[in-house]
């Protein structure tokens, strides 16, 4: 017989577990208080480039997103212009930026909408000609405030990236 | 036989398991805020109307990027790393005498002062845009470099530090009153001139 019994009942006292929901419920708090529930569908891809010296956005309810980027292959469009614009929920053509950019300005509160600013969302791979379209279609509607939205990171890192 | 315990206990072993499928649903279905980016103004589509304003060439740094994402900077090739370091040169070169906190080279040839300096960005369609985020980022950077420099030498403390709190709504408003005047005289020392002009098609 081995000097050390296994069965012994007075080995080890159990670890209480009763806090762990406290534990559990502190992280839970936590992660709903840091993100944000994605409250649109991507239609495009949106691999968003990186800078430095960012400034930080305004809070949601008085910017209009624009995404600008390839088709990404889970949405269900067959038509083969390579790179879309997405306001809202929809995919739009360029000479309709101006029109869904009003109408998601509208939906913006009174007093907030002279704060309003566009932030583009536009993927790294996308080429300037698209942005540039889409920065006169804005001029054309009067929305000047942009914000190029970027993941803060080295901007070097940008030019690797093919 | 008179109950001596009151209501029989919950059994709460399962809390921790609920607490987690809580936990493991908001982890799925949010995503943590990363909205920062670079603000510009875009220009009133309508061009006032005095457009006879006459720039003298040396008062403009042009910046070309061609489809490959080389840069074209005052007529010459030049490397993306040194961008930066070839705008502070043009901003703070001082070349008229009349800014006394420029700490350039004072070349005659080069921009008479921060004031009258603009930088001129040009792209090509079919540059990529994360090249030309780079160069933005890298232009801007200049400018907040030189501001940092004069927030240091006349508040101590960086300017996009105190702009971001400036700027910030969280701020107490005697706090943000107090750096609206600082952060609007840096600004002026180097005012951000940046034009970019219409895209070159080919």
């Amino acid at each position: 017989m081995s000097p050390i019994k296994r069965n012994n009942p007075t080995r080890l006292p159990a670890i209480s577990t009763a806090s762990l929901p406290d534990i559990v419920f502190i992280l839970l708090f936590f992660f709903m208080t840091v993100t944000t529930i994605k409250n649109q569908n991507l239609l495009v891809e949106n691999q968003l480039p990186m800078a430095s010296e960012v400034d930080k956005l305004d809070k949601t309810d008085r910017i209009i997103e624009i995404f600008v980027g390839p088709v990404s292959p889970n949405s269900y469009e067959v038509d083969n212009a390579p790179v879309k614009i997405q306001i809202e929920d929809r995919l739009v053509a360029i000479n309709e930026v101006g029109y869904y950019s009003l109408k998601a300005l509208g939906a913006i509160p009174e007093h907030l909408k002279k704060s309003a600013m566009v932030s583009i969302k536009a993927d790294n791979k996308v080429k300037m000609g698209i942005i540039t379209d889409l920065k006169k279609e804005l001029q054309k509607v009067n929305l000047l405030k942009i914000n190029y939205t970027t993941v803060e990171g080295n901007v070097f890192k940008n030019m690797e990236l093919k | 036989m008179p109950r001596r315990k009151g209501a029989p206990e919950v059994n709460a072993g399962s809390m921790a398991d609920i607490a987690f499928l809580l936990l493991i649903f908001f982890l799925v279905t949010t995503t943590i805020e990363t909205d920062a980016g670079l603000d510009r103004m875009l220009p009133p589509a309508e061009p006032p109307e005095d457009v006879d304003v006459v720039i003298k060439q040396k008062n403009i740094f042009t910046v070309n990027i061609n489809r490959n994402g080389q840069l074209l900077v005052e007529e010459e090739i030049l490397d993306i790393k040194n961008l930066r370091k070839e705008a502070i040169a043009f901003l703070d070169n001082g070349g008229d005498g009349s800014c006394n906190y420029c700490k350039g080279r004072k070349d005659a040839s080069s921009s008479d002062n921060p004031e009258k300096a603009i930088i001129s960005l040009k792209n090509d369609r079919e540059t990529k845009y994360s090249t030309y985020i780079t160069v933005q980022n890298e232009l801007v950077g200049a400018y907040n470099d030189l501001r940092n420099r004069e927030a240091q030498r006349l508040y101590g403390r960086d300017f996009t530090e105190m702009e971001a709190k400036y700027l910030n709504p969280e701020t107490p408003s005697a706090e943000r009153d107090d750096l609206k005047p600082k952060v609007k005289r840096i600004q002026e020392l180097f005012p951000q001139k940046l034009s970019e002009a219409e895209t070159s098609v080919n």
